[in-house]
């Protein structure tokens, strides 16, 4: 049973992690890598570390993406947009 | 299960390196640099596992009565995990400063340094 | 060097990398192995300290040098952020306007933002007990404080957060890290020995400098962190470069 959760958890996090490095553009990037924050944390639970679980889920899924997403929204505040598409203002990170 | 938690490890950190290394946006590089921290996490844990090993915090657990997983790769984990994240503000910081002085966060436009 | 060369340099070396990873894997004790003799000795050594809690033993006991390091780096970076986020000169400062929120979300917000802080230094606080710590706890208080900012707006946030406070509580706490260890030296102890009493096991003081280290390590993360965000959040909300024009909103 254990050895089936461990299965399955792990096959989402290698999913995510590969589709969040796909995921060029970097404000859909946040979503993903949170996605694989709250996969990593789960894996980690069925693996027996709830400490690092604990850890994981404070900061994989909600402050790196919330770093990620102010420096986007810093960053693609400008008159002649490269390659990125506005991630639109407003609240983002609520 | 074989080695197959080392392999996905191997693999996490590989493809992380890849959108690393064609990388377009600074942002997305940090971001995958973020994936290949991860991985680094999966590989502690999955070897300091134990198949019908439990959690070892002894607040509810009699010491000896049960197999308990690998704490001291644990530990390594947990610190890497909240300093690991502060690693990448730093990153994120440096990309905002970048953007101020260069204009871009695509790493190909920057050919030298400028003043 | 062109994009194509760089990707089929990269897939010379990952195919390497993946090599010999694999030959490496090949020969690691599967997954799962019983034999783990860093376990044991690591589950030992905190039971004798009287920690029910065996990874916070590692961290603040038995490797609290490694953990002194990591706190270092954590203070390191908190202040090389500070300084690049700094408000630049040629840059102007919009304060953030006062902005409706649903009811709900309001409710929502006032309520749980309590409860959250409150779970934090729980969290801290049984680190030597049950899964948690100055670590974990001290994300879950910085990230607590920003459900202000959910269920109010940007200036609530301000009113809540201290930031001068929280710089030298930041500082204050990393110091600390280093005092306890001093205290194990005058204690005629190592460095950052477990000099202080072991208490009763499973007891919230047992542990010795266990649960000192976690308050420690949970003010500094909980501390730098909020400064951390912060600094991206008045970049991202308050402060805009003269040629810049809000194009976000749309």
């Amino acid at each position: 049973m254990n050895e089936w959760l461990i299965g399955a958890a792990l096959a989402f996090v290698v999913l995510s992690a590969t589709a969040a490095v796909l995921t060029r553009d970097p404000a859909r990037q946040a979503v993903v890598l949170s996605a694989l924050g709250l996969g990593l944390a789960v894996l980690f639970a069925v693996l027996q570390a709830p400490d690092v679980a604990l850890s994981q889920l404070a900061v994989g899924s909600a402050l790196t993406p919330l770093l990620i997403l102010l420096s986007v929204r810093k960053v693609s505040r400008r008159p002649s947009g490269t390659d990125h598409r506005e991630s639109g203002g407003g609240k983002e990170e609520g | 299960m074989g080695i197959w938690p080392y392999l996905a490890a191997g693999w996490v950190l590989l493809v992380a390196l890849y959108g690393l290394v064609t990388s377009h946006n600074l942002i997305h590089a940090i971001g995958c640099l973020a994936v290949a921290q991860s991985s680094t996490y999966l590989l502690l844990l999955a070897v300091g596992y134990r198949r019908g090993g439990t959690a070892p915090v002894y607040s509810d657990l009699t010491p000896g009565t049960r197999p308990v997983v690998d704490p001291v790769v644990q530990a390594l984990a947990l610190t890497d995990v909240v300093v690991g994240a502060t690693v990448t503000a730093l990153l994120l910081a440096l990309t905002i400063q970048l953007r101020k002085r260069h204009h871009t966060v695509d790493p190909q436009a920057l050919t030298g340094l400028k003043g | 060097m062109t994009a194509r060369t760089r990707l089929i340099m990269f897939l010379a070396a990952a195919a390497v990398i993946a090599g010999f990873f694999a030959a490496a894997c090949s020969r690691l004790p599967p997954f799962g192995t019983p034999d783990h003799p860093y376990a044991a000795r690591a589950v030992a050594a905190a039971l004798a300290h009287r920690t029910a809690n065996t990874v916070a033993s590692v961290n603040f006991d038995i490797r609290a040098f490694d953990t002194l390091g990591e706190e270092s780096i954590l203070f390191g970076t908190v202040l090389g952020a500070t300084l690049l986020l700094r408000r630049a000169r040629d840059e102007r400062h919009r304060r953030a306007e006062a902005e409706r929120v649903m009811p709900t979300t309001r409710l929502f917000g006032t309520l749980l933002l309590p409860v959250t802080l409150v779970v934090g230094v729980y969290i801290v606080a049984h680190g030597q007990l049950s899964p948690g710590g100055g670590f974990q706890g001290g994300v879950v208080l910085a990230t607590a404080l920003h459900l202000a900012y959910v269920a109010a707006d940007y200036r609530a946030l301000k009113r809540l957060r201290p930031l001068t406070f929280l710089d030298v509580a930041d500082s204050l706490a990393a110091a600390s890290f280093t005092l306890v260890g001093l205290a194990g030296l005058v204690a005629g102890g190592a460095f950052l020995e477990n000099v202080l009493p072991l208490g009763t096991f499973n007891q919230i003081t047992s542990g010795g400098t266990v649960p000192v280290l976690n308050a420690a390590v949970g003010i500094e993360v909980a501390s730098g962190l909020i400064a951390l965000l912060a600094h991206f959040l008045d970049q991202a909300v308050e402060l805009t470069d003269p040629d810049q024009h809000e194009t976000g909103g749309d």
